[in-house]
């Protein structure tokens, strides 16, 4: 802390050594004792979501909540900076429109219902085990197929490369042929 | 990119574009859309370069450009065609470089016609097919084996050229077996390139783009002073060169333009792809598309059925990195099938299911009409408003089964069968709609670990911040999960028809924190791969066929190079070069710069001081430089490959694109590409005027569905009165993404872009008598949609043969949920698409334009029958 100010006025501080008032001369204890919010909050290096320039992005973590993500001035890339979007990626995740619970809505039905998260990945698990066996292709033209005719997927561009590996390896697996994303779209 | 230089991702890095002399953006709005990355095309102005913006829109890009040039939605190979005939006429090409890495000298077999012969078509076209077969396309003497695309079989070519399979890829000292140096063959490359070229003049492009010949040779002129050994030129895309029926011709004319001006391998040179998402490069290196297997490899087809040597056979080359197809196959099997896999089975490739001809997205829809699709899954997708023609998408979702959608908040798609056009104009009514509807909440790239590939090819890590909340979860967990439960419900014993398959499939990831998160840094290490003893592989060159080795990705094989996750690699800019290899990690082989060995003389020296990157340290025996040589290491400038040579002993030491059978880049392609060797200018599938450079209207090869749901406007429109008299092209905004369901859901974002609008110029204003700010309807024979008017000299009317030619401009990023709601451009548009990559056209159709509001309910319905039945466009069930 510095020594008491010899005036009292900031008007009259101006005076000693800081005439543009931007430093000590406007400063009081108070604001003195101020920081940034992330000061102590852990920073998480991450990159970007939206486009594909691939921006790196600090998210600054408190109390288990994102308080902030700006742009990383160490990426080679990005050098600091966002665009609109990128900037905007706090307010993405913390979205007002954001859902948090699993929805179903029945055949028919006419609102949705809750459905808890297990029971609902039980229920696809059973959706996809039947459509398989139902839509089944063993041959075609005299070949050897053996794939699913009856389901299909489009995702993967907004995704991580190992989420889009599970997928393909799982569908594979499956038989499951018909697997886009938005790379072809 | 992939079938002429090898690799299908961009060939340079955003950084490097600040040492280009000259940069040219096209089918791009890059300043928009790729605003952070644009910093780069800055620098470049900076130190003095020429920005040279192509585009039918006035945008902020063109606003910093030096030469923009307005030309017509959908004329984009009649320009870059006009280039290349400049180029040629007058011998501007970067001759040692075009005789000694590109295809340029190598003859091509008698029998291939050319477009000029055939009125727009080339040899071997087959009607009942709608395609073409490559048989005449062959060098002369041997066939070749295509980098990448849709492969003619090595037996049929083999069959058709009279020769012994053991022929093929006959490579004589690295080179084809005919060639022609001095270039002056008639059926040499060069040749054919200038015959096929020679009709677009500068008249010739400025009747088709509706341009100035001066506008057009400025920019001819400059790519070329700003080429050779002292200079390069840089070139920058995005969608609007891939969303045509013509997109991968687009992309090819970009490709022999920059070999012929010697501009790829070096820096401030490169064709730099831009993508729209974080991770669309790495979704299509391990792909969620059904016609690859992760690193480019070909997903198996029926028609092709055999063991995995006729595979290997059929899909690997025998020279070039291809010729180790079956270290990349087999690795993957490996590390699928595990200890299940061994080498008297065929390493289970039979458990592979078999492709039957295109599964790709919109034929997944048009099933989905037909009923045969019965269960989706749309992750991180919005397909109700992101896909061409998406009122057909909400109506064939009413006929599914069971959908699953995945996102952060309720979309468009998942809200399809309560709150979307159809059911307000009663096509759609919600009680007879029989599809069961699942919303899973998605974690976001905050609340889970994972790497991202980006435009450049650079992985990089996205470390955890904080959990996901509630049900949120991220793929990994649910795919994970979804896998570990369909094996249980299963069962050992179960009878289930391929069983096998999920039994055997490597799946224990192991799980970590209070959600039974599966760890993506295992999963990593699974792409990457692992030797016999478990350890990482430090790169695909130690891939092995006989089963030892395992890797999910042959192409990241060495992401997690000494036990080390290299996409998490952070050093700051600030301590390493440009270049900045220690920052995430850049496949192949952590190279950034492809096909760098082209950045040195046949000699292997730099082909000028200013424009040093890779050569050939003599003293060290090996190849030094600013970034990873995109070459053996070891392989000298000089070496000649021994007779009978495979794989990469095969390339000779002055030929850069190692992937290819004869490490040429390839102008003419004679394998890979299904709508012709040679890019051709088509008019769009649904164009205002008639083709003035062939008898040939559109792209021949085209995948057109004429079906209920998706008719055509009369196409040309001249042919048909004045009902689609307009150009119709459509594009996104800074403040939006794709869809809008990461934008539209943002408070922010939402003010500041808070409304659908259409841009049209004062003169088709006053036309149809439009007011800035009042609305206006657009119209074309799928559906309406309306939007806010703004006025603006950033279009302008064209002039083609003394006809004006007027472009209404739609971002498409609107639809009914969300902050801010608008009616969706996508609906607008027709499922036509290219026929290589199955890419539909939205950059350039046809459509009306009307004052005031669409009609509503049932009025909508019945003003819709009148366009359809005016246009003669209905198509009946």
């Amino acid at each position: 802390m510095k020594a008491k100010p010899r005036f009292p006025w900031p008007a009259l501080r101006q005076l000693d050594g800081d005439p543009l008032g931007t430093g000590a001369a406007v400063q009081s204890h108070k604001t003195q004792a101020w920081t940034a919010r992330t000061t102590d909050a852990k920073v998480v290096k991450s990159v970007c979501p939206f486009c594909a320039v691939g921006c790196g992005q600090k998210i600054f973590v408190k109390d288990e909540r994102i308080i902030q993500i700006e742009g990383d001035e160490e990426s080679p890339i990005s050098r600091g900076r966002l665009c609109p979007k990128g900037a905007a990626t706090r307010a993405l995740t913390q979205s007002p429109l954001r859902e948090y619970r699993v929805k179903y809505r029945r055949p028919y039905g006419t609102a949705w219902e809750e459905l808890p998260l297990d029971r609902a990945m039980d229920m696809i698990a059973d959706r996809v085990i039947k459509t398989r066996r139902e839509t089944w292709v063993a041959d075609h033209e005299g070949k050897p197929v053996n794939h699913v005719a009856g389901i299909a997927s489009l995702g993967g561009a907004t995704l991580d490369n190992e989420e889009n590996y599970l997928m393909k390896k799982l569908y594979c697996a499956l038989g499951i042929v018909q697997v886009e994303n938005q790379a072809r779209l | 990119m992939g079938t002429s230089f090898g690799r299908g991702g961009a060939t340079t890095f955003q950084q490097d574009l600040q040492n280009a002399d000259c940069l040219l953006i096209m089918g791009s709005n890059m300043a928009e859309n790729h605003p952070v990355g644009f910093q780069w095309v800055m620098e470049a102005r900076e130190r003095g370069a020429t920005i040279i913006h192509v585009d039918p829109r006035f945008t902020r890009t063109s606003a910093v450009a030096d030469i923009h040039v307005p030309i017509r939605p959908g004329s984009d190979i009649a320009f870059l065609g006009g280039i290349i005939n400049y180029v040629l006429q007058n011998e501007r090409d970067f001759r040692e470089y075009v005789v000694n890495y590109t295809n340029a000298s190598v003859l091509i077999g008698e029998e291939y016609e050319d477009t000029e012969n055939l009125e727009g078509l080339f040899s071997g076209w087959v009607k009942d097919r709608n395609g073409y077969t490559f048989n005449s396309w062959q060098y002369d003497g041997t066939n070749v084996h295509g980098a990448s695309g849709q492969r003619e079989s090595q037996e049929s070519l083999a069959k058709y050229q009279g020769l012994n399979p053991q022929e093929m890829s006959k490579l004589e000292a690295g080179m084809p077996p005919k060639i022609d140096r001095t270039l002056k063959h008639p059926r040499c490359v060069y040749q054919i390139l200038k015959r096929h070229f020679a009709r677009y003049t500068p008249d010739m492009v400025a009747r088709t783009c509706g341009i100035s010949e001066e506008d057009f040779t400025k920019v001819a002129e400059a790519l070329c002073e700003n080429s050779g050994r002292e200079r390069t030129s840089a070139m920058c895309y995005a969608v609007a060169w891939t969303h045509h029926t013509t997109g991968v011709q687009i992309i090819r004319s970009a490709a022999i333009l920059q070999l012929l001006l010697g501009n790829i391998g070096r820096p401030g040179g490169g064709i730099q792809a831009l993508r729209g998402h974080s991770s669309i490069q790495g979704s299509t290196d391990i792909p969620t598309l059904f016609n690859l297997l992760p690193g480019y490899l070909n997903m198996p087809q029926a028609q092709k059925f055999g063991p995995l040597a006729k595979y290997i056979e059929d899909e690997g080359g025998k020279t070039g990195y291809w010729g180790n197809m079956d270290t990349y196959i087999t690795s993957l099997l490996k590390a699928w099938y595990g200890d299940h896999a061994t080498a008297d089975n065929d390493f289970c490739f039979a458990l592979l299911p078999r492709l039957t001809g295109d599964h790709s997205a919109y034929r997944s829809i048009l099933g989905m009409q037909d009923g045969a699709v019965k269960g989706y899954f749309a992750v991180g997708e919005n397909l109700a408003v992101g896909s061409a023609n998406s009122s057909l998408h909400r109506k064939a979702m009413a006929n599914l089964d069971w959908l699953v959608v995945r996102d952060f908040s309720e979309t468009e798609t998942a809200s399809f069968w309560y709150d979307s056009p159809e059911i307000e104009s009663g096509d759609l009514k919600t009680e007879a709609i029989g599809t069961e509807v699942f919303f899973m909440p998605a974690a976001s790239h905050t609340e889970k670990n994972g790497s991202y590939t980006n435009t450049q090819r650079l992985l990089q890590w996205h470390h955890k911040a904080v959990d996901p909340q509630g049900d949120a979860r991220s793929e990994l967990w649910f795919y994970y999960h979804l896998g570990k439960r369909i094996r249980e419900k299963l069962g050992d014993d179960t009878t289930e028809p391929y069983a096998d398959a999920i039994k055997f499939l490597t799946w224990d990831y192991h799980t970590e924190g209070p959600l039974d998160e599966p760890s993506a840094d295992d999963v990593l290490r699974e792409i990457s791969g692992w030797d016999a003893e478990g350890k990482a592989l430090n790169g695909y060159d130690k891939l092995k066929a006989d089963g030892s080795t395992r890797c999910g990705c042959w192409i990241y094989c060495g992401v997690y190079k000494d036990e080390q996750n290299q996409a998490a690699n952070r050093k700051p800019r600030a301590e390493q070069n440009w270049v900045a290899a220690e920052w995430g990690w850049a496949w192949p082989a952590n190279r950034h710069l492809l096909y760098n060995r082209a950045s040195a003389d046949p000699d292997g020296k730099p082909w000028s001081e200013r424009k040093k990157y890779v050569w050939w340290d003599e003293e060290k025996s090996q190849w030094a430089g600013y970034d990873t040589p995109d070459f053996e290491k070891t392989k000298r400038p000089d070496y000649v490959p021994p007779d009978g040579a495979r794989r990469e002993a095969a390339i000779a030491g002055t030929h850069p694109f190692i992937m290819q059978d004869d490490g040429l880049g390839w102008l003419f392609v004679p394998n890979g590409i299904v709508d012709g060797p040679l890019p051709t200018h088509y008019e769009p599938s649904e164009s205002p005027i008639g083709n003035p450079v062939y008898p040939q209207q559109s792209n021949p090869g085209a995948q057109r569905f004429p079906r209920e749901w998706n008719p055509s406007n009369p196409s040309p429109s001249e042919s048909h009165g004045d009902d689609f008299p307009f150009i119709l092209t459509t594009y996104r905004l800074t403040e939006h993404h794709t869809s809008g369901a990461m934008t539209r859901t943002v408070p922010q974002l939402s003010e500041l872009q808070p409304e659908m609008f259409c841009e049209v110029s004062p003169e088709l204003a006053k036309l149809r008598g439009l007011e800035h700010g009042r609305w206006a309807t657009i119209v074309t024979t799928r559906t309406a949609i309306e939007a806010r008017v703004m006025v603006t000299g950033r279009l302008r009317p064209l002039q083609l043969n003394g006809k004006t030619l007027h472009t209404v401009g739609v971002p498409y990023h609107w639809g009914r949920k969300g902050l801010v709601t608008g009616d969706s451009a996508n609906d607008l548009l027709p499922i036509v698409l290219d026929p290589n990559v199955h890419i539909q056209e939205d950059k350039a159709s046809t459509c009306n334009i009307l004052p005031g509001r669409r009609p509503r309910g049932r009025a909508f319905h019945e003003f819709m029958e009148k366009v359809r039945s005016d246009a003669g466009a209905e198509v009946t069930p």
